[in-house]
């Protein structure tokens, strides 16, 4: 009976010793919508992240990527798998709003930070106890939509017609898009919907033809966008089209092929890195990451999504140092710093603008994460 | 609304509604003979598009992987069945058909340049490789369980459906396409500009549904899937064999969910997911024929097709509500008109 407690006390010394080195790993959980309808966003986002640096402050990060198959019960449950048997520090994810908005409850109930690759403004408004936990990386609807009714203006734009997706993604912009609308006097004579996996928009072109506005504003995302302006270019419009920030990548480009030649699209300035002013210091940071991306996936494959992943462990990478300051990676001391450093970004370019966070705004972009381009010939050109 | 666009949205409706209409024959034919609600439907309407798109770009088609994969794995399971019942002929046979004939589609394939050959034979290589994957998949998921309820078989489809879905992501990615149109061509019929694609759809339909009728009413091989399709037991004792009964409406089925994906996707972009909402809409229409009336649910169908047009113009936000729920009164009105029989 007395060799017992020893051989007890040395295993307990045996595992105290293995489980707690004295420099513990970063584990950084990201969820990204890898396959499902928002796959197109989503691998992107799972490639970039297989370039970014690895050790930060001379701490190792560890990248622990789950897909959520554009699911949000699927986000909710790797959110939880990746807090309770990843001990991760942070979250980065998911790729879409809805299942951004559901992963909020998640981690403001373990106290981790996450951020979130999503659009949507209600992912950080507004502010309360939860979303203090919670950060993003994309411009906001709002920001785009402006840009978007300051070009119209400028063009002399006085009737517009609206088509968007029948789900978040349409309704949110069409708020966005019909409040700033109204202040600025733009008029809007249609207001139509459809689903990204329709077949035929047929109704809604001639609706939108018979109102005959001088503009139309397509409010989808990825390749279904291209449908409704296919529509309206076979049925003879000749306005002007505007597309979302959503329909930013090469694919979209590759469906629409020169029906979209023309069209105008607000969107971050890392889409048109290498036709940024040398003055711009988005442009180096960009171009950065464009040429490590383009070099590991194939030329012209870059997109603005991906960019977002970038972004992210650049908001890590700045924020890592200070919340070390506060504790040690696993404990609950360096999620709090963590969440406070992030909080506190002053001025980090990134790829898709400059950051300048406060505990009310958890976003932090400005003017200067925007750029109006239009399609021409089948590339973005930056509209000056 | 004026008479133009009335017009041109009843152009847009009987074009899907043909697509319909062609599906939802290809469903009711399928549940007639084996009592298959065929989900996976839809994923040959995809399949037959995006393998087209995968030609015309020059590209290796997935669905080629595919082929050579069931044909392995039939020739396998059949060829060992053949060798242990020393049936040495029916082995050599099994093999050639299984493995040979998809190996050779492939050697050509390779030795071709694909994206240079004239549209017809490039449709014609799509069906080659898309069709015979329907009367694989009945060998494989649903000759072996051909006597189950049809709450099993409709598992199955589920789980078959689910299955060609996530093998079409891996083949052809999560982004959609389109192929190159058949026909520029465009004709002014009064106000209304007609585009040929669209008038070629609605051709084509109705001379497949001619052809399907014939094939019925004046084959042999016709004759046996409607007598299959009566009385099952009935038509064995007579010497028709279930399997081949089954293989066939799966062929039928196969050629006319991948040929209606290659009409369409000239008219739309296609994606890997696509059929599943096409041939959901066919099932509206072979619902309203009560699975079992091939006129009704060819007309089921296009009413969903002219519904569907008419309520994007009206309520574009509703359109999917609008042509769904229309299932609940075709519903509610055949379960008060007909005899219920509770199966088994």
């Amino acid at each position: 009976m007395k060799r017992e407690p020893s051989i007890a006390w040395l295993l307990t010394m045996l595992t105290a010793a293995l489980a707690a080195p004295v420099h513990a790993d970063v584990n950084v959980g990201v969820t990204v919508s890898a396959t499902g309808p928002a796959a197109s966003l989503g691998i992107p986002e799972k490639n970039t992240l297989t370039l970014v640096p690895t050790t930060i402050a001379g701490q190792k990060i560890n990248y622990i990527i789950l897909d959520d198959a554009s699911d949000t019960t699927t986000a909710v449950k790797n959110t939880r798998k990746l807090i309770a048997e990843n001990k991760v520090d942070v979250i980065i994810g998911s790729t879409t709003t809805p299942n951004s908005l559901a992963m909020i409850d998640v981690v403001a109930e373990a106290q981790t930070p996450m951020i979130s690759m999503a659009a949507g403004t209600r992912i950080i408004e507004p502010m309360d106890a939860k979303r203090a936990w919670v950060f993003k990386v994309p411009q906001s609807d709002a920001q785009m939509a402006t840009a978007i009714v300051e070009h119209m203006t400028n063009n002399n734009v006085r009737t517009v017609a609206y088509v968007g997706f029948a789900n978040a993604y349409g309704e949110g912009w069409w708020n966005e898009f019909s409040k700033i609308a109204e202040v600025r006097k733009i008029q809007i004579v249609a207001n139509e919907r459809f689903n990204p996996t329709d077949t035929s928009v047929t109704g809604q072109a001639l609706k939108i033809l018979a109102a005959k506005p001088d503009a139309v504003l397509v409010g989808g995302s990825g390749t279904p966008a291209a449908l409704p302006q296919k529509a309206l270019k076979e049925k003879g419009y000749k306005g002007i089209m505007y597309q979302t920030h959503g329909a930013a990548n090469a694919d979209f480009l590759r469906v629409c092929g020169k029906d979209c030649d023309g069209t105008f699209m607000p969107t971050g300035p890392v889409l048109v890195a290498a036709q940024l002013p040398n003055s711009n210091p988005i442009k180096k940071v960009a171009l950065e990451y464009v040429n490590k991306y383009e070099a590991a996936y194939g030329k012209g494959s870059v997109s603005a999504f991906g960019a977002y992943a970038w972004d992210a462990t650049m908001l890590l990478g700045n924020a890592i140092p200070e919340a070390l300051k506060k504790g040690q990676p696993g404990t609950p001391e360096f999620r709090k710093g963590l969440r406070d450093a992030i909080e506190n970004t002053k001025n980090l370019t990134v790829t898709h603008g400059v950051f300048n966070m406060s505990p009310q705004d958890h976003l932090g972009f400005d003017q200067r994460a925007r750029v109006m381009v239009k399609i021409d010939g089948g590339g973005w050109k930056l509209v000056q | 609304m004026d008479m133009q666009i009335a017009l041109l949205l009843g152009q847009d409706g009987l074009t899907n509604g043909a697509i319909y209409a062609l599906l939802a024959l290809a469903l009711v034919l399928v549940f007639a003979v084996t009592r298959v609600i065929f989900i996976p439907q839809g994923e040959f309407v995809a399949f037959g598009a995006l393998t087209l798109v995968s030609l015309q770009a020059g590209k290796l088609p997935g669905t080629l992987w595919l082929l050579l994969a069931l044909g392995t794995l039939i020739a396998l399971i059949d060829g060992a069945l053949a060798l242990r019942n020393r049936q040495f002929r029916r082995g050599l046979w099994i093999v050639s058909v299984y493995c040979v004939l998809p190996l050779l589609l492939a050697g050509t394939l390779f030795a071709i340049p694909a994206a240079t050959l004239p549209l017809p034979l490039q449709v014609g290589l799509a069906l080659m490789l898309v069709v015979p994957l329907g009367p694989m998949i009945y060998r494989l998921a649903y000759q072996p369980i051909a006597e189950a309820s049809v709450l099993v078989l409709l598992i199955v489809s589920v789980a078959v459906h689910v299955t060609l879905m996530g093998i079409g992501l891996l083949f052809f990615g999560a982004e959609g396409s389109r192929t190159l149109p058949f026909s520029d061509v465009s004709f002014s019929l009064g106000d209304a500009l007609l585009q040929g694609q669209a008038v070629l759809v609605v051709v084509t339909s109705v001379l497949l549904i001619m052809a399907l009728y014939f094939f019925f009413e004046r084959t042999i091989y016709g004759k046996a899937l409607r007598a299959t399709a009566m009385n099952r037991t009935g038509a064995r004792l007579m010497g028709i064999s279930g399997t081949l009964a089954g293989m066939l409406s799966f062929t039928l089925a196969a050629t006319i969910g991948a040929f209606s994906g290659i009409l369409i996707s000239p008219i739309t972009t296609i994606y890997y997911d696509s059929g599943f909402l096409i041939g959901l809409k066919g099932f509206v229409g072979a619902i309203i024929g009560g699975l079992a009336s091939y006129p009704v649910a060819a007309a089921g169908a296009i009413l969903v097709g002219l519904l569907e047009s008419y309520s994007s113009f009206w309520a574009s936000a509703f359109k999917e509500v609008i042509v769904f729920t229309l299932i609940i009164p075709v519903l509610l009105w055949r379960s008060l008109k007909t005899h219920h029989v509770e199966e088994e």
